[in-house]
């Protein structure tokens, strides 16, 4: 990843200071583009950007990150990060969570924001900011483009997210959580019925990868200013080549 | 089953292949996969008649390749060899290969039986071909991250591999040593018995760093985090656990004193235990320099001498879009696969190599054979060669998401062009400038650039 550009420049104060949970073990589908996004789409707005990695071991401070994102790993790396998230990092991302900072789990990551992750024998611990709970199926992993109908405050109207998905566990809401989406074409969270995701104010959890972000740069811009604040305004940008990816994941999902 | 039931079952498949063949539907596995169908263990049939046995060879990237090279040097032993082609590296098409060696007139077959089997092997389907053809051995390169909508986790195929090893008793074992998921399945084979690491010897050329794109950093058997002391490429390097239970291998086969020269080609001192020898390579960059210790190793092990070795790595003509060259309106179209992000990262390595600014011709399609998750071009470090690109046109079917990679690695804009349409993405990128162009396709571009190229009169052959 290129150096931050203007780490402590700021457009009117604003900035955006990012804790990227384990970015050496959760980043099998690019999450690296996610962060990168994020990166770039502050730079050219001049908005100060810095990212703070926090691997295993690592203690995190609540208040020193206005946004916490968590990727995908293989099996053996995510019941590493499950249990170190579980021990170390859970109350953390609980108060950063109760002072609405954003926190975008993605894949592997979603899974582990639930209270569990069952494979097989195994119940993997989850650090329950959210209620639901994985189990990894029996049939077929879950995989191809993917579409989801989402509405979220601030914007009018539903928009479209579309990304890639590959997963073998079943994410199972709680009667009070909302998803994030309603699946148009895809499997999402349990490959029957229609819901994809979860979100509970500022905390997303989704299995879209391929990565999101750059396929839905929207998106980004929408977290980032969750993230910023209420005040964030973000004068936008040439967005050409990424109305145009957008478009071809959606044409791949087949929408 | 009776030789003469076997006889008929080839002529069937046979018939049937050269029919689809006429019709024009390629099929370069077609007649393989009939003959499977008609007779499950074909190849552990066809692969008797082989009177030096044969040979497989299997990783994520440099596979084609090193079955060149292995090709090259074993001809000049006077083996007559059996080999599948690029990319039909299923069971389908082994047996093809097979098939067309086992006398009579498939198209392309050698004029006589051949005598060797060397087949490069697709990851997913080692354990299913090695069983039938028992080889005499196995060389296996390196693992990557590579469509894990199609294989899975890498720690998957490692677990399917270990399986493999465990039941090829009777194979000797050509290992990376520098790579641990591929070194560790050696552990089982008591005092060095019938397997041959080889790996890299040069600090000068070792990264700065862990590339992002990689992976199996911790012990397969305890779990820490593999300390290393150098790193070549994506994990393969220098390295050993803290714990003490697991340490690379030391390599018999070496690459020493390594001299990159650009997209071109590469010099190093090759050590054996043959002997050693200075090896000018035609192909660039320290991936290339890997599948030569590979191609030696196994060479070796099949009974090659140090000469045959150097010639035929010296002799070594590029394989199907792996740094070939073409000539396109004057230009040298210069084509380099990149299929996954330790082999994209390693084509970016070496195109930073040569000196000044490039113009590319970056194909991204989503086709099954590509992986239809595009998420990869995210891992890649495109970042090495965005500040000297001078200009890039996009294409395939998922161009448009291609440009952006770069653009967020650093090229600007008005440098990049998308044109969805890959002839006519071609004739844009060849007007757009002068002097080396260089073309990075996935494996489904690659094919449709090679046939347009065909078209036009300017390659030889489809099928390389």
């Amino acid at each position: 990843m290129p150096d931050p550009v203007y780490p402590h420049a700021s457009r009117f104060g604003h900035r955006l200071r990012v804790c990227a949970l384990y970015p050496d073990l959760m980043n099998i589908y690019a999450d690296r583009g996610n962060l990168l996004l994020l990166e770039r789409r502050c730079a050219w707005r001049s908005i100060g950007f810095e990212v703070t990695p926090a691997g295993l071991g690592d203690t995190i401070d609540p208040e020193a990150h206005d946004l916490f994102y968590l990727g995908g790993g293989q099996d053996r790396d995510q019941v590493l990060c499950a249990r170190d998230l579980a021990e170390v990092k859970r109350e953390a991302l609980h108060a950063a969570a109760a002072r609405d900072a954003v926190i975008l789990a993605v894949c592997g990551g979603f899974q582990l924001l639930g209270h569990t992750y069952r494979l097989g024998a195994e119940e993997v611990p989850g650090i329950g900011l959210v209620d639901l709970h994985t189990v990894r199926g029996e049939g077929e992993r879950l995989i191809g483009n993917i579409a989801i109908e989402v509405r979220l405050p601030g914007l009018e109207g539903p928009r479209v997210l579309a990304g890639f998905e590959n997963h073998g566990g079943r994410t199972h809401l709680g009667p009070g959580e909302r998803a994030l989406g309603r699946v148009l074409r895809g499997h999402g969270n349990t490959g029957a019925g229609d819901v994809e995701g979860v979100r509970r104010g500022n905390v997303v959890g989704t299995y879209l990868h391929g990565p999101l972000l750059p396929k839905n740069a929207w998106f980004a811009d929408w977290l980032i200013a969750r993230a910023i604040g209420p005040h964030a305004d973000l004068p936008a940008l040439p967005d050409d080549l990424e109305h145009a990816a957008h478009a071809a994941a959606r044409r791949a999902a087949g929408i | 089953m009776s030789g003469a039931a076997l006889q008929a079952k080839v002529a069937a498949a046979r018939a049937a292949g050269a029919l689809s063949r006429r019709a024009g539907r390629g099929g370069t596995s077609l007649p393989g996969k009939l003959l499977m169908r008609l007779e499950p263990d074909a190849i552990a049939a066809l692969a008797l008649r082989l009177g030096r046995g044969s040979a497989v060879i299997s990783a994520t990237n440099g596979k084609t390749t090193t079955a060149a090279m292995v090709v090259g040097i074993m001809q000049r032993t006077g083996a007559r060899l059996v080999h599948n082609r690029a990319g039909a590296n299923m069971a389908g098409g082994v047996a093809t290969a097979l098939l067309s060696a086992a006398g009579g007139g498939w198209v392309r077959s050698p004029p006589t039986d051949g005598d060797l089997g060397l087949f490069e092997v697709d990851e997913f389907w080692l354990a299913r071909v090695t069983e039938q053809l028992r080889p005499r051995a196995l060389l296996l390169a390196n693992l990557f991250r590579d469509q894990l909508d199609r294989y899975g986790e890498l720690e998957t195929i490692a677990d399917r591999w270990a399986e493999v090893v465990a039941r090829a008793h009777g194979s000797a074992l050509v290992l990376n040593a520098d790579d641990p998921l591929v070194a560790d399945l050696g552990k089982d084979r008591v005092d060095g018995d019938r397997v041959l690491f080889f790996g890299v010897e040069d600090d000068r050329v070792a990264l700065a760093g862990m590339q992002h794109a990689a992976d199996s950093k911790h012990c397969r058997r305890c779990g820490s985090p593999y300390v290393y002391d150098a790193i070549y490429m994506g994990h393969l390097g220098r390295y050993h656990c803290p714990t003490g239970d697991n340490r690379r291998p030391r390599p018999q086969v070496a690459a020493e004193d390594i001299a990159l020269d650009g997209a071109r080609a590469a010099r190093f001192t090759l050590r054996t235990p043959a002997g050693s020898a200075q090896v000018a390579l035609p192909l660039p960059g320290l991936y290339n320099v890997y599948n030569a210790l590979g191609a030696t190793a196994l060479a070796l092990t099949l009974g090659a001498g140090l000469e045959d070795v150097r010639a035929g790595l010296e002799a070594t003509a590029p394989a199907f879009g792996r740094a070939e060259t073409v000539q396109v309106g004057g230009r040298p179209l210069r084509i380099l696969l990149v299929k996954n992000p330790a082999g994209a990262n390693e084509v970016l390595r070496t195109l930073a190599l040569e000196e000044g600014e490039h113009d590319l011709l970056a194909v991204l399609n989503d086709g099954v054979a590509d992986g239809r998750d595009v998420s990869w071009v995210w891992d890649a470090d495109f970042e090495l060669v965005a500040g000297g690109l001078r200009r890039v046109t996009c294409a395939g079917t998922r161009a448009a998401e291609l440009a952006l990679r770069l653009k967020y690695a650093g090229v600007p804009t008005e440098r990049l062009h998308v044109v969805d349409d890959l002839p006519r993405a071609l004739d844009a990128a060849v007007a757009g400038g002068s002097g080396p162009l260089y073309a990075l396709p996935t494996y489904t571009a690659l094919l449709e650039l090679r046939h347009e190229l065909v078209d036009r009169g300017l390659a030889a052959s489809a099928f390389g």
